[in-house]
């Protein structure tokens, strides 16, 4: 597995854990609000984890950009994670 | 088991007063301390006695509060050195006097800056590091001035009074994440500041006190040390007054 592969797993296992929903329902238009479990509690959880997970912290602005996986792997990209 | 034994606590304002004996309360109940300030001296010689006494050296952090950039950096290097944070105290503070007819937007800003923009940011960015830990607690050091208002304070009561409410809410957004927000009010207390007074400034501010003293530096630690251990796991969104029974 490359290391673009293992960070696009890595990040879904993250989102998968701290929404507390099946890894398969984490797609790039899963967004903020969209569904019951990513409210705002569980978003404060989803940005530790990321930043945990990553070895990062990331400005509050990409904080406040989080919305979406496939903006959070945007984001991430911007401190030297790599994605598909 | 000291009560701090493994955490982490950043102390804003820490050269000197409430701020420094906080953090030295803390050094000595086990906790690494990250003491931020504007003088280095004083700080050093904060952190040469502790380190003495502790064997721990508290580690420095020199800025300015109103930066919220030099806020960021801080946050950015206790989580490359810490990974985490366990405690913040937004102590760091400013009082001018001024009636309220000489209060001038300068004032205002620079009040409000210190006072009630930076703890908002530093709680802002405490709060991503403290979620990863699974808990923490923020102390802000507010005034009874806040709570009770005072002639010549309108700028200064009007910030504690504010930082009173951001302290009410923080605690109800972040109780989920088990991090508890309080904040401790206060009164008279004999610190720097104070020493500037006249007598009959003194005299009038004591007969207001039914314990009849000023308080100390190491009466408002005591609190904060209760906020900042386990002994408070279920308080937040309190604002202590720690005033002597203070009246005004």
């Amino acid at each position: 597995m490359n290391a673009q592969t293992a960070n696009e797993q890595k990040l879904r296992a993250i989102f998968a854990s701290s929404l507390d929903i099946p890894e398969d329902q984490v797609q790039d238009s899963l967004a903020y609000n969209s569904i019951e479990q990513w409210d705002s509690i569980a978003h404060m959880a989803l940005v530790a984890a990321i930043d945990e997970g990553f070895g990062i912290m990331r400005d509050t602005d990409d904080v406040i950009a989080l919305s979406s996986f496939g903006k959070a792997k945007e984001i991430l990209k911007k401190y030297g994670v790599e994605f598909r | 088991m000291k009560l701090l034994e493994g955490k982490i606590a950043f102390v804003t304002g820490a050269s000197r007063g409430i701020g420094r004996e906080i953090a030295a309360v803390f050094a000595r109940h086990g906790a690494q301390v990250v003491a931020h300030g504007r003088d280095e001296a004083a700080l050093a010689s904060l952190c040469d006695e502790l380190e003495a006494e502790t064997g721990r050296r508290p580690e420095v952090l020199v800025y300015d509060v109103r930066q919220t950039e030099e806020i960021k950096r801080a946050f950015q290097h206790i989580h490359a050195r810490y990974r985490g944070l366990d405690i913040l105290v937004n102590n760091a503070g400013i009082q001018r006097d001024a009636l309220l007819g000489f209060v001038q937007p300068p004032l205002v800003e620079e009040t409000m800056q210190v006072n009630l923009h930076a703890p908002i940011y530093h709680m802002q960015l405490a709060a991503r590091l403290m979620a990863r830990r699974g808990g923490g607690s923020i102390i802000n050091i507010g005034s009874i001035f806040g709570t009770e208002g005072e002639a010549g304070q309108v700028v200064y009561a009007a910030s504690k009074a504010a930082l009173a409410g951001a302290t009410k809410s923080a605690a109800k957004e972040l109780a989920p994440s088990n991090i508890r927000v309080n904040a401790i009010a206060p009164g008279f207390i004999a610190t720097e500041m104070t020493a500037r007074l006249t007598e009959e400034q003194v005299a009038g501010r004591l007969a207001n006190i039914r314990m009849g003293r000023a308080g100390t530096p190491a009466d408002v630690a005591g609190v904060a040390l209760f906020l900042a251990s386990p002994l408070s796991s279920y308080v937040t969104g309190q604002v202590i007054g720690v005033d002597g029974g203070m009246r005004l």
